[in-house]
């Protein structure tokens, strides 16, 4: 039971950073209707932005997650101006954006993997803050563990206060619900575009640094079997849906966890992907996603 | 020794060649957006290589068993894998297309618990190295005489009637439904050819080679080549095996690393300056012909 509880509380961990980084996904995916594969390249990029300021200028640990989301949404917003807005312009079928979004994830792994960038190495994460362990019991809480909860819980509940409270939020809602009805009320939608990539980034940015600290090694490749499973998640969610991405990446999260801790470690990206399949197939929306809001 | 070289690449084009016509029947003729057709090339990669290597001793009889065992073992599987996820439409059906490729690549991971002579993630090795120049590039020719006569068949055409008004197929009496599996599991039977040959090209299967970059890789090349374009697909997949191979051969070795930096560049170019890709629907030579 505690051996239960304990992976229990593994998995929120790793959902926790899944959570961060599918809700850029559904938010993206929600507003231009693109499943942006160099998403997980930005979490990668916030991961060693993170690392830089920790190792080489020192910086405290809130400020390097500070600084690494500010530098993922500035980086993003230059992604999101040179390759997908021209295309958007020009009407191009959708194929073409998710083909420029397989070539910019492309390209951000291997110019980072280039000597004179981040190299094709591992890197061994620093650890920022003392480690206390907390026993409950027999349960153990790591102060990881409660560093990465009350950071996903500060940048969800600010997320969820921006896009339901704000001006910036109507406006993002509106576009996401009718580009066109929306330009006409006086909104920049390429504007507000650029604002949505930039935001997605800053949590990617946010979830690179956590999943360092958390599962301490980074190399150029990382983002991309946690980008696919924080897809997954915000599908298995419902596409779309802030309430939706965070429910799918605990789900996800936990399931990979269990399944490494009691069927075989090499099994855990297929259990979540046939979790994925059956899910689709009997509720193609996800599981918070309501059947009319489908529009494919 | 280049000469060895320039014939097993234009023999590898060749294999990827027939995996990309597959897929062009299945996203650019029938409209199904599937990210997982390495899978199935990995299929028929691995079992034709199980076959052949279990009776070995009758040398290329037991290969053209096995290549044809495989391609219709491919069909069968992908026939009854269509059944629940054709239900699926557009982005839906790319998602559970990847998440199926992604399953079958941890399945041949953990293959050699079952068959050891797989290798799971370690490999399969000693493979005999069946596939030469001329079988591949003859299969090659009765693939593309194959899809072009299934194009241009009724068959062909209700397909496209599909791609462009489901509803207007379904009422002209079209089984939108069951023509849309044909389509699937005969795509994925192509890639199950290929990978056959691909297996006895290299003589080493390695789950990697098979994994969702590989079926990404197969949807650039259709789409670079323009979608529903025959001709197209042909010379963006050996344009892609050999703009890739030839990279590493113009760069000098100080900028090597260099080599997988520019090709993304270079797709990002291609789709913003020919968003339709480089043939668009276009056929030419006697591809273009009526039959």
């Amino acid at each position: 039971m505690t051996y239960f509880l304990q992976q229990l509380l593994n998995g929120f961990q790793l959902g926790s950073v899944y959570a961060l980084i599918s809700l850029g996904y559904t938010m993206i995916y929600g507003i231009i209707r693109l499943i942006n594969f160099a998403h997980g390249d930005i979490f990668m990029l916030g991961a060693y932005f993170g690392f830089y300021f920790l190792t080489r200028l020192k910086l405290n640990f809130l400020l390097a997650i500070l600084f690494s989301m500010i530098l993922c949404a500035i980086i993003n917003i230059i992604i999101e101006k040179l390759a997908y807005a021209p295309l958007r312009k020009r009407n191009v079928p959708r194929i073409n954006l998710l083909i420029t979004a397989i070539g910019v994830s492309f390209f951000l792994e291997n110019f980072t993997s280039l000597k004179i960038i981040f190299g094709p190495d591992y890197q061994p994460y620093p650890r920022p803050f003392k480690i206390i362990t907390f026993n409950l019991g027999n349960l153990t809480i790591s102060s990881i563990q409660i560093i990465v909860f009350l950071i996903t819980l500060f940048l969800l509940l600010l997320l969820e206060y921006i896009v339901k409270k704000t001006k910036i939020g109507l406006a993002m809602r509106a576009v996401a619900y009718d580009k066109e009805t929306a330009s006409l009320m006086g909104i920049n939608v390429d504007n507000i575009i650029s604002l949505t990539f930039a935001i997605g980034a800053a949590l990617a940015g946010a979830g690179g640094v956590l999943y360092g600290i958390c599962y301490p090694q980074i190399h150029p490749f990382m983002g991309v079997m946690p980008g696919l499973k924080a897809f997954v998640a915000a599908v298995l969610g419902g596409i779309g849906l802030i309430s939706g991405a965070v429910l799918g990446s605990f789900i996800i999260g936990i399931v990979e966890v269990f399944t490494a801790a009691f069927i075989s470690s090499t099994f855990r990206d297929a259990i979540a992907f046939a979790i994925l399949i059956i899910v689709l197939l009997t509720r193609p929306q996800g599981l918070l996603g309501k059947e009319e809001g489908i529009k494919l | 020794m280049i000469n060895l070289y320039l014939i097993k690449i234009f023999s590898y084009a060749c294999c990827i060649t027939i995996s990309a016509l597959g897929l062009n029947l299945i996203y650019g003729y029938t409209g199904l957006f599937s990210l997982g057709h390495a899978a199935f090339m990995g299929m028929g990669a691995y079992l034709s290589a199980l076959i052949t290597k279990s009776f070995c001793q009758y040398g290329y009889l037991v290969y053209f068993l096995a290549v044809i065992f495989s391609t219709i073992f491919t069909f069968l599987i992908s026939y009854l894998i269509a059944i629940p996820i054709l239900k699926l439409k557009s982005d839906y059906l790319g998602i559970a297309t990847l998440g199926f490729g992604i399953i079958v690549k941890v399945l041949l991971d953990n293959s050699d618990r079952i068959f050891p002579q797989m290798g799971g993630s370690r490999g399969m090795l000693g493979i005999s190295n069946f596939t030469n120049l001329p079988i591949a590039f003859f299969s090659l020719i009765f693939v593309i005489i194959i899809m072009k006569n299934l194009i241009s068949s009724k068959f062909g055409r209700s397909l496209l009637a599909i791609k462009e008004d489901e509803n207007a197929a379904y009422a002209l009496g079209i089984n939108v439904y069951k023509q849309r599996m044909l389509s699937f599991a005969l795509g994925c039977a192509f890639a199950g050819f290929s990978g056959a040959l691909y297996a006895h090209l290299y003589c080493f299967l390695h789950p990697s080679n098979f994994d969702f970059l590989r079926s990404i890789d197969l949807m650039l090349i259709i789409v670079l080549g323009g979608l529903g374009s025959m001709s197209g697909t042909i010379i963006a997949a050996f344009l892609w095996v050999f703009i890739l191979e030839g990279l590493r051969i113009i760069l000098p070795q100080a900028i090597l690393d260099w080599r997988l930096v520019i090709y993304p560049l270079l797709l990002i170019l291609l789709m913003l300056l020919r968003p339709q890709g480089l043939f668009g629907n276009k056929e030419i030579l006697w591809l273009k012909e009526k039959i």
